[in-house]
């Protein structure tokens, strides 16, 4: 009787399991993800528009940096993504590599570019901050250099990637190297702290309240939200693509299309 | 609103250059990049739907 009890426990628990676990095959997480990508491009539209209104036009001018500080409101969210999005990446890579997952190597390579992207632009932007504000667009400073190395790390890994042509084997060595590069992570977080730097330190800290006016710390916070958004929408589109590209030859890609 | 005219809010407080060289930047590149992500996706269903048109006329001359 008690066995039978905890038999039924347990088919109850597995098939809840299986439940998540079907979304992990490409064949129903592809047309999932087309469902959802307009709805994360409307929540990246709705926080972008107010998050720019505020950047220009509630947000009140600074008292030391004049107009220059507006960069804040796409520089603080293009590095807080170019972090987040390694994080993520690493995990869907770990993922991958634990339970040989075919979607999760997916989800990682379809993050890689558009956190490249956004290293990319949290440097641009970091130049053109630096430059009026201490005078150089570059210098070779704790936290540029690691956030440098940060967007080699997603070059390299999308290099390694397109480099091997099992893709399988690619989501392996992509995977290693995505954990391995992890560890710049907090090195970035950190440098304005552990390094004497040019960089400003923090403006956000959970230990502290922050140090900005409202209305500025609610245009970054609403920018970011925007960024994040963009970000997941443009990567489910590329891993649809994917996902059509690897399965091409199964039975069930020739159906999804109509 | 801190801005008094058009002109006023384009110069940026003479950091014109370093604003809009940022936020130009950025809307720039995340609008080419679901483009290039859009059009990956448009190519593999485009090359697709052509191998499953192949394959029908393949099956049709097959079996006429």
């Amino acid at each position: 009787m008690g066995d039978h009890g905890r038999f039924k426990g347990c088919i109850g628990v597995s098939q809840s399991l299986i439940q998540w676990f079907r979304y992990a095959s490409p064949q129903s997480f592809y047309p999932l993800a087309g469902r959802m990508i307009p709805w994360f491009w409307a929540a990246a539209a709705v926080f972008g528009v107010a998050g720019l209104w505020i950047s220009f036009f509630v947000a009140p001018t600074d008292a030391q940096q004049g107009e220059g500080y507006r960069i804040i409101f796409v520089h603080v969210p293009a590095s807080w993504m170019s972090m987040f999005i390694y994080l993520v990446m690493a995990f869907w890579a770990a993922l991958g590599l634990a339970l040989n997952t075919r979607v999760s190597g997916m989800m990682a390579q379809a993050l890689a570019p558009t956190g490249a992207l956004m290293a990319a632009l949290s440097l641009w932007t970091g130049a053109f901050w630096g430059k009026p504000m201490w005078g150089a667009w570059w210098v070779w400073d704790a936290r540029l250099t690691s956030e440098l190395i940060l967007f080699f790390l997603y070059l390299g890994f999308m290099a390694l990637q397109a480099a091997i042509d099992d893709p399988r084997r690619a989501d392996k060595a992509g995977a290693i190297l995505a954990l391995v590069g992890v560890v710049n992570i907090p090195i970035i977080y950190f440098s304005v702290k552990w390094w004497n730097t040019l960089h400003q330190g923090s403006t956000i800290n959970l230990t502290k309240a922050p140090s900005m006016a409202q209305t500025m710390l609610w245009g970054m916070l609403l920018m970011a939200l925007a960024f994040w958004m963009y970000s997941i929408a443009v990567a489910l589109t590329r891993v649809r693509a994917i996902i059509l590209e690897r399965e091409r030859h199964t039975e069930w890609v020739k159906h999804a299309l109509e | 609103m801190h801005w008094n005219s058009v002109g006023e809010f384009f110069a940026m407080g003479g950091y014109a250059l370093y604003v809009w060289g940022s936020f130009g930047a950025c809307v720039l590149l995340m609008v080419v990049e679901p483009l290039l992500a859009k059009r990956r996706l448009n190519e593999v269903r485009q090359s697709l739907r052509r191998e499953r048109l192949a394959d029908e006329l393949d099956h049709q001359s097959g079996t006429s």
